[in-house]
């Protein structure tokens, strides 16, 4: 062994013995370090930066749902591997490894329960699975949650996060777009809220579709949203993109947003925007 | 002067050995007459046999096909009468996607399509068939008249995708593509899309969200181009035509797949060797899907089409 790569070795084994993964949590943004448990109690948000961290839809059910609340809705079922892909990897692999790494199923989660007493569907996307990518299984989801908003009537709350659509289900993918439009002009004609709120990142189809139809937009702050890609963007204008470009705030700043809101406000904020929409109903 | 794709290398070879023993024959030498006759027959064969096969990645080239026939084309060659209606009320006029009120033989309709543009100054203004926002608006605003005063819509779809810019994303453009298939989701009149060269992503769809969906017999309609998926799949552009493959962007892959309900044939050649063969073929289909749309009362025309979208995938 080289004197080099001793240090480094060294370097590498204390570095470890005192910053464990287990224990901290380096800020994706402002790159200080604080305790993982401190970062957790906080929402998942940095205390220094106020950076929102990605979270699952676990988590996310936790902030926002009262407590016990709420229950799972059953996934229904899909053509799985409908194109047989494979590139480097079978997607079929993918799936079992987005499996085995989440718990899920797929990159949508629906629950039914309550915010704030008032009843609702919630669905949460899951970037951890596959990018979040939407195929067969999240737009059948998504059709679903709407189904049950419809059958509970109550509103449909989405926290959408995506990469864009699910490449390896082809076209069967891009389906999804007018797939998912239909459940919400089915909630529009029942006079039942679509309420969207955008968390980082959501990009590509998903964006062209169901994250920009809600009733009314909220967003988390500092979320990277767009429809296009920011590398295929600077190649097509071949410059710089402006600061701030494609954040929650750009979006709000151009109109396509109503409500950029901090996590910890986010549970009160939803309960009452609801409030306002559901208001018919109790005066019927 | 056809331009010939890289895989026609072979026909174009045999066509201008067919040129030159015309340039060089004897009036009335019956030697060469018989030779260029073999010749002809050879390559018409073998124009017709790379046809029949040709890939996914061989169709993408085609679909792309600078003399394919583009919007303006098939408005000149289906229709009786165009009058082009322009822009989104807001913002501009994009000339990416382009619309009128139309005459299909005796039935009034609202056209509206991608036009990609055809020499290097009119791609330029045509933004290469990648629309804008204000593009999508103007999609809605004329649906929402045909939607009103009962026309049919027929859309063209041309696309490589929508614009991937700075000022598109300002304005919106998730927004308008979403509205956009939102909007052919409501309509209460018949609405036929034709995917007539490349159905590019969520800039196609926008148009495309119709109860029948009609296919060139080599136009391609995928998620992302097969370089786009092979460079995020396989990290590297150059396997596009395994891209395509794997994809599955063909008009016969999306009818096996249920996505397309019906192909329209194409000349031997593709449409590009003959375009007014190709938009007539257009027109005949045309016309016989909205003979039968027309009976439709307003509610089953869109309960059809949302049916038709909810069950994709289902068991
Ligand atoms: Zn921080």
């Amino acid at each position: 062994m080289s004197w080099l790569s001793n240090v480094r070795n060294k370097i590498a084994s204390i570095t470890k013995r005192e910053t464990p993964d287990n224990l901290w949590h380096k800020c994706k943004k402002c790159e200080a370090m604080v305790f993982l448990k401190e970062f957790e109690d906080n929402m998942h948000i940095c205390p220094k930066c106020e950076h929102h961290g990605r979270i699952g839809p676990m988590t996310r059910f936790a902030q926002i749902m009262d407590e016990n609340s709420w229950k799972l809705i059953p996934w229904a079922k899909v053509q799985e591997d409908p194109l047989k892909f494979k590139d480097q990897k079978k997607y079929a692999d993918r799936l079992k490894d987005a499996r085995a790494k989440t718990g899920e199923q797929d990159a949508l989660i629906n629950v039914v329960g309550t915010i704030e007493t008032l009843p609702c569907v919630v669905g949460v996307q899951d970037f951890a699975f596959m990018g979040g990518s939407m195929g067969l299984a999240v737009g059948q989801a998504f059709v679903d949650g709407a189904r049950r908003a419809l059958k509970d009537q109550c509103p449909y709350i989405i926290f959408t996060a995506a990469g864009g659509a699910r490449m390896q289900e082809g076209i069967l993918s891009l389906m999804q777009m007018p797939k998912t439009t239909v459940a919400i002009s089915m909630l529009r004609e029942a006079g039942l809220p679509f309420i969207v709120v955008l968390t980082d990142p959501t990009t590509g189809g998903v964006t062209a579709s169901y994250a920009m139809l809600g009733d009314v937009q909220i967003s988390e702050p500092g979320a990277l949203i767009g429809f296009a890609g920011q590398r295929v963007i600077e190649n097509t204008i071949r410059e710089k993109l402006p600061e701030g470009f494609q954040t929650a705030e750009y979006l709000k700043d151009h109109g396509m947003i109503d409500l950029v809101v901090h996590r910890k406000e986010l549970r009160a904020t939803l309960a009452q925007v609801i409030g306002y929409l559901m208001a018919w109903k109790d005066a019927a | 002067m056809t331009s010939y794709l890289d895989f026609e290398k072979p026909i174009a070879a045999l066509e201008s050995r067919i040129i030159e023993l015309r340039e060089t024959a004897d009036e009335g030498s019956l030697d060469i007459e018989s030779e260029i006759t073999k010749l002809q027959s050879k390559s018409s064969k073998m124009l017709r046999d790379t046809y029949t096969r040709l890939t996914p990645w061989q169709k993408t080239q085609v679909a792309r096909h600078p003399e394919r026939p583009h919007f303006k084309d098939f408005v000149k060659g289906l229709f009786d009468e165009f009058i082009p209606l322009g822009g989104d009320r807001n913002f501009g006029d994009d000339q990416a996607i382009l619309g009128g009120f139309a005459k299909l033989g005796d039935r009034r309709l609202v056209v509206i399509g991608h036009e990609k543009g055809d020499d290097t100054e009119s791609r330029l203004r045509h933004n290469f068939g990648m629309g804008k926002p204000e593009g999508y608006r103007k999609a809605i605003r004329l649906m929402d008249l045909a939607d009103r005063f009962a026309l049919p819509v027929v859309t063209l779809v041309d696309t490589s995708g929508a614009f991937p810019g700075v000022s598109a994303e300002e304005r919106g453009q998730a927004e308008a593509i979403a509205r956009s298939t939102e909007k052919c989701l409501s309509l209460g009149v018949p609405m036929i899309a034709v995917v007539v060269g490349e159905g590019g992503s969520g800039g196609a769809v926008a148009l495309a969200a119709a109860e029948r969906v009609l296919m060139l017999e080599h136009a391609v309609y995928s998620v992302i181009s097969p370089e786009g998926c092979a460079s995020i799949l396989w990290r590297t552009g150059d396997k596009a035509d395994v891209a395509a493959d794997a994809m599955q962007i063909t008009a016969q892959n999306l009818a096996k797949l249920g996505v397309i309900d019906r192909i329209i044939e194409e000349p031997i050649g593709g449409a590009h060797r003959d375009s007014n063969l190709a938009i007539a073929t257009l027109g005949k289909a045309i016309a016989e899907e909205l003979d039968e749309l027309v009976q439709l009362e307003r509610s089953a025309l869109r309960s059809a089409r949302r049916d038709k979208f909810l069950k994709i995938g289902s068991l």
